[in-house]
Order: structure tokens, then sequence, then C-alpha cells
């Protein structure tokens, strides 16, 4: 590693610090999920590093708890990451640069944290070795996520019932949705996905998180299909799903 | 716990992984013509995290066994934390002020 693509690491790993610690939480709440599903600490730890995404990981053990089909619980991690795809849309310019081998290697990578953290550094500062930036606020992330997961797992199923632990996962949803509701169409977005996931609970296959989660982006189109700015994501990184350095893999 | 057996649960992370990875990469590797997404596109890429986030919320608060309940403490706790994570956008507020506030409500 040259220096300029060393100091380049370590003020990626500067800017991620702070969205560390909330990260702990959640990942201990996967972890112990991943326990009450019956998953040895071992299979947590790879499903974890594999995934890199808490939202669509609880989501998934939370079907397979129930019994849904395993493909169902599948297509429903894909589509809660789906957002991945606008990241990588927004941040594909960046990177063009680099080899094929690289860009393979940093999609692995890209969640709201290192998204929202990086584009805003490669706006500001055009001569910044971006790669190394890029891992600089991703590894400490995915070591510190895999390391709770796997620490949840192993504390297990021994928590008390009595602290309700379960709420923290709603919870942890709650706080990643509610910076997303930020125009007429998010909120029917919001509105139709909710009710209609709720209604949906006993759709065949268990289905209804899929179905509700479509119904609400297509509704959200409908109802404001600009947005209340007409720039493309590209153009304002501020406003990313995960403006702030919070987050979540 | 669940009646798939660990060879199935392993193929289904794996499974997962694999999807949201292609997600990943879409376009920083699969569509080079990133400026050819149509906008309709994007706008809808947008509103997938409301969507999907509502519908991993809302059940879980008002029918967290499966049947719909409104006036019970998770709802309310649910509320309070609705309310933190508006204001302050801090995750680990968000999950402070719901969980005590459930504590609360279920203590008295």
């Amino acid at each position: 590693m040259t220096s300029t693509a060393r100091s380049a690491f370590v003020d990626g790993a500067c800017a991620v610090l702070p969205a560390l610690p909330a990260n702990v939480p959640f990942g201990l709440v996967v972890g112990v999920a991943a326990a009450n599903l019956g998953l040895d600490p071992v299979t947590a730890l790879w499903s974890a590093a594999l995934l890199f995404a808490g939202a669509a990981q609880l989501a998934m053990m939370e079907l397979l708890a129930r019994d849904a089909p395993v493909a169902v619980a599948v297509l429903t991690a894909i589509v809660v990451n789906l957002r991945y795809a606008m990241y990588s849309a927004s941040i594909a310019p960046y990177l063009q640069s680099f080899s094929r081998r690289s860009r393979l290697v940093l999609s692995f990578f890209l969640l709201d944290v290192t998204y929202a953290l990086s584009v805003a550094k490669f706006r500001a500062d055009g001569s910044v070795d971006r790669r190394a930036y890029y891992f600089g606020t991703a590894l400490p992330l995915w070591a510190t996520w895999t390391v709770s997961v796997t620490a949840g797992a192993s504390l297990g199923t021994g928590l008390p019932p009595a602290w309700h632990l379960e709420f923290a996962i709603p919870l942890l949803f709650l706080a990643l949705l509610v910076p997303n509701v930020r125009d007429r169409g998010g909120v029917v977005a919001a509105a139709a996905g909710g009710v209609g996931a709720t209604a949906g609970l006993g759709v065949p296959f268990d289905l209804g998180l899929v179905i509700a989660a479509l119904a609400g982006v297509g509704l959200g189109l409908v109802a404001d299909p600009d947005g209340t700015d007409d720039e493309p994501p590209a153009d304002r990184p501020d406003e990313t799903p995960d403006g702030t350095t919070e987050g979540e893999p | 716990m669940t009646s798939a057996s660990d060879p199935v649960l392993w193929a289904a992370f794996v499974a997962a992984a694999v999807g949201s990875y292609l997600v990943r990469v879409s376009f920083i590797v699969l569509f080079q013509r990133v400026d050819e997404v149509p906008r309709l596109a994007e706008r809808a890429l947008e509103l997938v995290p409301a969507a999907v986030l509502a519908g991993l919320v809302l059940p879980s608060l008002v029918a967290p066994e499966g049947t719909v309940a409104v006036l019970t403490p998770k709802v309310a706790a649910g509320g309070v934390a609705t309310v933190v994570a508006w204001r302050t956008e801090s995750m680990a507020w968000t999950l402070a002020a719901g969980m005590g506030a459930l504590w609360l409500l279920l203590a008295v």
C-alpha cells in the first residue's frame, strides 16, 4: 500500500468509527435471533459475514422461524436488499477507473454506511484514493458486524424473555425507516407497505411482505413519480436514505 | 426454531448472499451505462426502503402474535420510538426510547 493509500484508508476508518457502536446492539439482536432459530455460532458467523445485511438477515430469519418456504425467505432477503441497487447506480461513476476485479470486491461491501460516507468524501475530495478510503469505511464495519452477530449467537437463548429483546428488532427497522420517508411518495410507499404486510400475514407461502413491498413501491410511484426534487441521487449524497453516520449492514 | 435442516439453512443463506451480491454489483460492474437508468426505475428503487422497512415494522408492532391488536404496550412504545427516531435519526436513541417505554408500560 502506498502512503497516500494508507492515509486514505485511515481517513475512511476514522469516518466510520462513530457508526460502529450502533451496529453492536443490532448485531447482538441478529445473533440472538440466529440462536433462537437453532443456528450454532459458527453458522451465524458465516451467514453474517457472507450476507453483510442486517435487515435482510433478520427478515429472512423471522420467516424461517415460522417455517415459511425457504425460497420465500431468500426472496424476501433479496427484496429487502434491493435498495443497494440504488447505491450501486449512484456510486458506480466514482469507481469506473478501477479494474473489474477491484470493483467486484468493492461491491461486496456496499451498504448504507459505506455508500453514504464514501460518496460524500468522493464529491468533496477529488484526489483521494477512493478504493483505499472505501475499504477503510467497509472493513471495520464488516468486522464489527460479524463479531457482534457471533457474540449474540454465543449468548444464545439464555437471555430472559422478560427483557422482551425481540422488540429491539422492529425498533431497529423503525430507526432505518424514518429517514427514508422523505416525501409524499415515501409516505405512501411506507403506509402501503406497512398496512399491506399486516393485512397479508395470512397470505399463502408467507409472500405477504414481498407483495406488500412491491405494492408500496407501485403506489408510491403513482402518488409521487418525481419525488420532491428532480436531481438524480448521485448529485445529492447528503440526502441518501442514510445521510448520517448511523446505519446498518 | 425451524424445521429446516442445517444444509438447507446454509443453502438459504448462501443463496440470499449471492442474490444480495448481484444487487450490489449490478451497476458497479454489470450494467456499465449508468446514465441510461430510466428515471422511473431510479425513483422506484428510492421507494424500496420505505415500503420494505414499514412492511417489517408494522406487523411486529400491531400483530406480534399474528392477530391485530392496537391498544397494546408494544404499539405505544413503537409510537414513542417513532417520535424519537424522527427527532434524532439515531439508532441508539430509538432503541433506548422504545425499549425503555416498553419496560415502563409493562411495569405499571
